[in-house]
């Protein structure tokens, strides 16, 4: 099912749904003749947008917002704090093309602080799917759930063979390891679970955790990664800070456990704008390049990892 | 309108303005702005809106919101003398006790909505309007604009929204006192013709007289103005109307009187003498 069929699908069945966008249409392209007075288009006008579903949803319904991530989390970030976070009001934000995904478009277009942004938000939490099926997975229950939510939109082709449905706050385990721990969301996924074959071949015992749901965080699973692996390593197509690290350093001090880790994320810089998989190249965020920058900080013995 | 009628909603405004002068001590509170547009919500609720304490929650009733926030005393003021809560709970007035602060918020019965930051409360207003619409029902939502306000892109972006989706159960009110915080709007950036600069985005205007009830009828007699269009209604207001010493002073916006002055300032609104204010203007913003 795709992202558009589960919209239409639950606009049928869900009176109080609404599908708003501020002209960007690409992913509910065919709903307007569908749905009719239940898609509102705005025009380019993110602030507007945002305020305007506050007020929908004060009359009871549930609105999902459409828009570039970075329109949506940087131009309207005020809106969506004041007028959404302040009232926690059931408003659905749902970013298009949020970290690489944005290619070749420039900074501009690149939302890679949007994590930090809404996670900052009281009551507003944060899902970022690996591919379609937990989009449509997960669009089911934060629809019908009452808080405001941020999506990392991605309807990429299923890039895993899961083995869990989304469970809103959860992380998917997809492999049991000992050495490493792969802590990954979003498409990057899929190079994760390159990285992984690599490493094991290596010899290393992998861990993959894809972790789904930022806000909330799944502390138990990544907690316990902390205590049975020897690495722990982030993986996210954000900014160094606010985003996966950040989340997992604010929890690794709350318990005061200490451990190895390793950040893979963009360190104060924006990233080269090119199709998406010369970025990854560019970047050093393909499997083979993530395979490479970990076996490299393990083979480091000033780190005693193994 | 009857001069009985009349004279109802001067007691009101008048008890009202009391209100509003009880609360620019002890803390202080954005008096000038408050005194500007208490005529405006008295009328609103005693004549046009379609909400009392009993409907307050009623989703066929009227909705007013106040988008530039800080004339929140006149709203609180008017609120209580409409029974929508307890007089005795303005006392409250800047108390962790209570929700009685220098912003709108919706811990007060009848407040639809926070406000406090700028260029927000249109475009929500869009959306409740928009709600109304889909259920095909036929209340109207009114949003109170600051005339500085208008500074803010925010309050235009939404007013092609407005204007775009039809939207003629929504009325805006600008109170025109002509200052913004510190300094007379015309100076800084000026916004006249606002009915033109209105008309362009595809809203229909009016102007009147805002401390006028007889005027205040007259704009509000029928609306939408236009069907199938959004309307604004511009009030041209005096920033501290009922106070000599207060009106159009662009220092006294936020003040923090003392308990002498408040009491002068009481005699002041009834007819007495002006009342020389030593407290120094505190700017906020």
């Amino acid at each position: 099912m795709t992202y558009q069929d589960l919209l239409l699908q639950i606009s049928k069945e869900n009176d109080k749904l609404l599908v708003m966008t501020a002209e960007n249409r690409a992913a509910i392209r065919g709903l307007p003749q569908e749905i009719g007075d239940k898609f509102v288009d705005v025009g380019i006008a993110e602030q507007t947008m945002i305020g305007a579903a506050a007020g929908l949803a004060l009359r009871g319904r549930v609105p999902l917002v459409h828009a570039l991530a970075t329109f949506l989390t940087l131009r309207a970030f005020e809106f969506i704090r004041t007028d959404v976070g302040i009232a926690n009001l059931p408003v659905k934000v749902i970013g298009g093309v949020p970290g690489f995904l944005s290619d070749g478009n420039g900074p501009t277009h690149q939302a890679i602080e949007d994590i930090s942004l809404m996670r900052g938000i009281p009551n507003m939490k944060v899902f970022c799917p690996a591919d379609e099926e937990e989009l449509v997975q997960g669009m089911k229950l934060i629809i019908d759930d009452p808080a405001p939510w941020y999506v990392r939109y991605n309807a990429m082709k299923p890039c895993v063979e899961h083995k869990a449905p989304v469970e809103l706050g959860k992380a998917e385990v997809l492999s049991e390891g000992y050495d490493v721990a792969l802590l990954v969301y979003g498409f990057l996924l899929k190079e994760a679970q390159v990285a992984k074959e690599l490493l094991e071949k290596e010899g290393l015992s992998v861990r993959l955790v894809n972790v789904r749901t930022l806000k909330p965080i799944d502390g138990e699973v990544i907690l316990k990664a902390a205590r049975e692996t020897r690495l722990l390593v982030t993986v996210e197509d954000h900014f160094l800070t606010g985003g996966l690290f950040s989340i997992l350093s604010e929890l690794l001090v709350h318990e005061q456990t200490k451990v190895n880790v390793l950040p893979i994320a963009l360190k104060e810089k924006w990233f080269k704008p090119a199709l998406l998989p010369n970025v990854l190249q560019h970047e050093g965020f393909t499997g083979a390049q993530l395979a490479t920058t970990i076996m490299n900080y393990v083979k480091d013995a000033q780190h005693s990892v193994l | 309108m009857d001069s009985e009628k009349q004279k109802e909603l001067e007691a009101l405004a008048l008890r009202v303005r009391e209100h509003i002068i009880k609360m620019s001590t002890d803390g202080g509170c954005f008096i000038g702005a408050s005194l500007s547009c208490a005529d405006l919500i008295v009328y609103l609720y005693k004549e046009v809106l379609n909400v009392t304490p009993a409907t307050v929650k009623d989703e066929n009733r009227d909705y007013l919101l106040l988008s530039k926030g800080h004339d929140v005393p006149a709203l609180y003021g008017t609120l209580a003398e409409l029974e929508f809560f307890p007089k005795e709970r303005l006392k409250n007035h800047l108390k962790t006790t209570d929700s009685i602060y220098w912003h709108p918020n919706t811990q007060i019965p009848g407040i639809e909505f926070h406000s406090g930051s700028l260029g927000h409360l249109l475009s929500v207003s869009i959306g409740i309007a928009m709600d109304i619409k889909l259920k095909k029902a036929s209340n109207k939502v009114y949003v109170i604009l600051g005339d500085g306000e208008l500074n803010e892109g925010s309050v235009w972006e939404s007013c092609q929204v407005a204007a775009a989706k039809k939207l003629d159960n929504l009325v805006a009110i600008v109170d025109r006192n002509e200052f913004q915080a510190n300094i007379r709007t015309e100076e800084l950036s000026p916004l006249e013709p606002i009915e033109k600069k209105f008309e362009a985005f595809g809203w229909t205007t009016k102007r009147v007289a805002g401390h006028d009830f007889q005027a205040l009828e007259e704009g509000f007699a029928k609306l939408p103005l236009e069907e199938g269009k959004p309307t604004v209604v511009i009030a041209d207001t005096v920033r501290g109307k009922g106070l000599p010493s207060i009106e159009k002073r662009a220092d006294r916006w936020f003040v923090n009187f003392t308990h002498e002055e408040i009491k002068s300032l009481l005699e002041e609104l009834h007819g007495g003498s002006t009342t020389e204010l030593k407290s120094k203007a505190l700017h906020v913003r």
